[in-house]
Order: structure tokens, then C-alpha cells, then sequence
């Protein structure tokens, strides 16, 4: 019961490389031929906090950064200003990246180490663009301080396009929007929705805020004029009375990361919003391909039933969900005939994208789609890369950019 | 039979294992409570590689004669190793996959030879 890293494709306990973590993913994606179409994942992670000097340097508020630097000194303790939630991603030790990460070496004085740790399991994987999000900060809408949520997402999100998005082609990010405060969610859109890489907005999800509430019409509707598609990101919330009933982090894990979503798109559909922004793009992370076809099945049985406390319908309620992005991780792959059925009432050809969420312990391969008996080729390079490419509007040139190692 | 070399005996410990990578193969071996076992490095589950994992002992729940919970130990009988991409455990002794023992990794016959261990891969 001890961390055997010495075995790892031979790497020693002093260092720690993706590159070789990823081999058989490289050697999947030369069999698969990906190097002949373009992979694009919608839904990848880093670690902000551990950038977070950088980071901090962009907080103007004098007091918050005081109470922001006391608090990442090495000896001090309780005192952070972000909040963390009770878990156990890394599995008791048994996923190592999580442990051994800090120890893996990149170049000197050329890329951000964000960036460059991002590129090099892209290289690994195949994928050519990756959608970037940050990881602790997906628990920044339970924050008992909103205005810690607005300042940290703002410096996140200066630091994001100034030091990252700006330099680096093959990355860009859906931006953090700090929800709680709708004022402040608007002044975001209109602060970066132009900046370079900027491809959208990301509500995490974990939060107690009606999406249908009238504050955040505006917000709606300056997205749909800017084309920018509005995606909201799964997770959990040990804390929250409901999942505190659950004793194991995989109930909690399996649970949370669908509940907030199915919130959250509950009103979303239910008071009517696709009518009311019939061209907003509307995107859900990280909560698998399962929960949609109950979603569909519940809420148009139930709607035919009460119509009338849905009034703004013109369809049924699977209509609008199958206008929707989803995201396929962490798709649920234990019964291929189930999936199949999944694929088709989504019209998964148009509308599902792929995404990897790596780094993190539940990750998906391309191969996760490429290898489905039931898709043809055309589906499967969509799934893997059209879609989001048009969702997006990516424009992403001659070749393909990813270079398998 | 094709046979590849895995390790001099005299240097391999108990607890220890070692990749033998043969063509576009790769064996995890493992040397386990005096014996040897060899599989196929390639998870079930996405591909990772399963064999060059940590390895733990299986959770057991401990519960009373009353069905009551008492709590959780580690089994002092069986040991897994766990593929470092996401987790799926194998039974050092079997190769099953802890999660669903209708899986098994393909295994590999071991042979020694004096102090010289081998692993045949056809």
C-alpha cells in the first residue's frame, strides 16, 4: 500500500511526464489515424491554484489581495480564500498524476506551465484545441462571499486571456461568469466577450441561483447578439443538505455532478428561455449522456399533463433539449444498447461534442467515440471535432495541430 | 512457444514487478507472495496501463452477525493493482477486474529457467 511510481514507464519518484502517462493514448490515436481529421475537446482542466501567484497579481482590491497572499503562504494554515470542498478525486492515491503532477519538469522561460503542461497531453491524445476551464474554482458559486467570487473569477479571467488564450492558438476557454451577481455576469460578457480565445461563457453549476430569474435576461440577450454560446459546468457539493445524505464520494461524484444540471435546465426549458432566445447556444458539461433521455422522458410525460404551468412552450420539452450541446464526458459505457438509444433521441451527429476533462480521474479518450460500433465515420469525426468546430466558430487552418508523440 | 526475459529471480523482490516490452507488446510481471504472474499491460476499460499502477489490498466492508456496519480494513488475503489513468483494479492472483470478475486481463504463462524468468508470449 505504497505509491510505486518507480515502475511507472520507468520514471523515477523525482520526476513525473504526461507524455509517458499518455503512451498507449498516443499509440490509440496513430491506429486510429486521427492525424486525418481535427480533434477538438470542449471540456478540459487545469489547476489555477497552483498559478495562483500569477494569478493573484492581477487583484486590484488592496484588502483582498492581503487577505488572498496571507492566506497561500505555506504556514498559514486555515487561512485561504478559496473555498475547497471535502473529496476524494485521487482515489485514496490510486490515480498518481494527482500526486506526482507537482513533480513533472516543463521548458524554462518559454510557455506558462499551464499551457504547457495542457499541449503536451493534447500532443499525447491527439486532440488539436481544448476548451481550458479551471478546477477548485468550479466550486466558486457556493462561496459564501460573492464579492470573492466576482474579484477571484475577474483576475482569473485577466490572467486566463493575458498569459494563456493570447499566446496560445490551441487553447481557448468558455469564461467563468460570476453568477451570483447578475450585474456583475453581464459586465463579464461585455468585458471579454471579445477578447482573443474567448469562445463562450461557463456558469458553473453548483450554486443556488434560478437561471430563469428576470435579472438575467440581459446577460441572455447580449449573448445571443454576440453569437456566444452560454454552457453550464456539473459538479458536487458534499455540504449541500440533499448530497450530504450520501455516505461515499462516488454517490456524491455520480449524483452531484448530474443534479445541478438537471436544475438548472428544468427552468431553463420549463420557463420557456429557448423561446425567449431562440438563438442563444445553450451547452452541459460534465454530467454524462444518462441523465438526458430521463430528462426527456420525465418532462414530456409531466408537460402533457401540465401544459398550463408551462405556458411559453410551443414544443415539447426533449424538442428543446435536442437543440442543446452536450458534452460526452464521462460517458457511461456499460450498456452499448443503451448508449445507442442515448445517441440517437439526442441527434448526438449534430449535437453532442466531445471532451476529455483531463487531467481529472474520470477522464474520456477520443477512442471513447471513435471506437462505438454503432457510429459511422462521418458521425464520429463531428462528434470528435465538427460540431464544437462550428459551435465555436473555430477556424483552425491547414493540418492537423496536434503532434502525436 | 515464444519465450521473453523478464528478470534474473535474484533481483526481482517479493512485492516487486517489472514491464517486459516485447514488439508492440507489454507484460506486466509481478512477483507476488512467492509466486509470479504475468498480464497483458493494457486496461480493459480505455487502454491505460493497467499493470504499472499502484497496488493495494481490496476494501472489505466489516460488518457484525446483526448485518450492522462497523466499519471498513483492508483484506489481508487480496491485493489489486490499479490503473493509474482511472482506477480500475485487477486481482494480482486472477487478473480479474475487481469491479466485474466476467472480465479478465489476458495472462501470460510464467517460466523460470535456474535464476532467469521468462514470460511466454504466444
Amino acid at each position: 500500500m505504497e505509491l510505486q511510481p518507480n515502475d511507472f514507464r520507468r520514471m523515477s519518484v523525482e520526476e513525473f511526464d504526461t507524455t509517458k502517462l499518455l503512451a498507449h493514448a498516443s499509440k490509440q490515436a496513430k491506429e486510429r489515424g486521427y492525424d486525418r481529421f481535427a480533434i477538438v475537446d470542449v471540456d478540459s482542466h487545469h489547476y489555477e491554484n497552483e498559478s495562483m501567484s500569477e494569478i493573484l497579481e492581477y487583484l486590484d482590491d488592496p484588502v483582498l489581495r492581503q487577505l488572498a497572499l496571507a492566506g497561500a503562504k505555506p504556514n498559514a494554515k486555515n487561512a485561504r480564500i478559496l473555498n475547497t470542498m471535502v473529496g476524494y478525486q485521487d482515489m485514496g492515491g490510486r490515480i498518481p498524476r494527482y500526486g506526482l503532477r507537482s513533480l513533472e519538469k516543463t521548458p524554462p522561460g518559454k510557455d506558462q506551465r499551464d499551457a504547457a503542461l495542457t499541449k503536451r497531453w493534447m500532443d499525447a491524445v491527439g486532440v488539436d484545441v481544448a476548451v481550458l476551464f479551471p478546477t477548485p474554482m468550479l466550486a466558486l458559486g457556493v462561496h459564501p462571499q460573492v464579492e470573492v467570487e466576482i474579484a477571484l473569477s475577474r483576475v482569473y479571467n485577466r490572467w486566463l486571456c493575458e498569459r494563456v488564450l493570447a499566446h496560445e492558438p490551441r487553447l481557448v476557454s468558455m469564461l467563468y461568469l460570476p453568477f451570483n451577481d447578475p450585474d456583475a455576469t453581464y459586465r463579464f460578457v461585455e468585458e471579454f466577450g471579445g477578447r482573443k480565445g474567448v469562445v463562450g461563457f461557463l456558469i458553473t453549476s453548483t450554486r443556488y441561483r434560478p437561471v430563469h430569474a428576470n435579472q438575467y435576461m440581459k446577460t441572455y440577450a447580449l449573448l445571443e447578439e454576440m453569437g456566444l454560446p452560454i454552457a453550464f459546468h456539473g459538479s458536487y457539493h458534499w455540504h449541500d443538505q440533499a448530497q450530504g445524505m450520501l455516505n461515499r464520494f462516488i454517490s456524491v461524484h455520480a449524483l452531484g455532478f448530474v443534479w445541478y444540471n438537471m436544475c438548472h435546465l428544468a427552468n431553463w426549458i420549463i420557463n420557456g428561455l429557448p423561446e425567449r432566445f431562440p438563438k442563444l447556444k445553450v451547452m452541459w458539461l460534465e454530467s454524462g449522456l444518462a441523465w438526458i433521455p430521463f430528462m426527456m422522458q420525465r418532462f414530456d410525460n409531466e408537460y402533457m399533463m401540465r401544459t398550463s404551468e408551462a405556458p411559453a412552450l410551443k414544443r415539447l420539452p426533449s424538442d428543446y433539449m435536442r437543440d442543446m450541446y452536450f458534452a460526452s464526458q464521462p460517458m457511461e459505457i456499460t450498456d452499448m444498447r443503451l448508449l445507442e438509444e442515448t445517441f440517437r433521441v439526442i441527434n448526438a451527429e449534430t449535437q453532442l461534442v466531445y471532451s476529455s476533462d483531463y487531467p481529472h480521474w474520470d477522464f474520456d479518450l477520443p477512442s471513447t467515440i471513435y471506437d462505438l460500433p454503432f457510429l459511422g465515420e462521418t458521425a464520429k469525426r463531428n462528434i470528435l471535432g465538427g460540431n464544437a468546430m462550428r459551435l465555436f466558430n473555430l477556424k483552425l487552418g491547414a493540418g492537423k495541430l496536434a503532434r502525436v508523440a | 512457444m515464444p519465450e521473453v526475459f523478464v528478470e534474473k529471480i535474484s533481483g526481482f523482490p517479493e512485492g516487486d514487478r517489472r514491464i517486459v516490452f516485447h514488439g508492440g507488446l507489454e507484460i506486466g510481471v509481478f512477483h507476488w507472495q512467492g509466486r509470479f504472474y504475468a498480464y497483458q499491460n493494457l486496461c480493459l476499460h480505455q487502454g491505460g496501463p493497467c499493470c504499472e499502477g499502484v497496488i493495494m489490498h481490496k476494501v472489505e466492508d466489516v460488518l457484525a452477525t446483526d448485518k450492522t456496519w462497523l466499519g471498513q480494513r483492508f483484506s489481508d488475503d487480496e491485493a489489486h493493482f490499479v490503473c493509474p489513468w482511472h482506477g480500475y483494479e485487477y486481482d494480482i492472483k486472477t487478473g480479474e477486474c475487481a469491479g466485474n470478475r466476467k472480465l479478465r486481463l489476458k495472462s501470460y504463462e510464467v517460466v523460470r529457467r535456474g535464476d532467469d524468468l521468462y514470460v511466454v508470449t504466444g
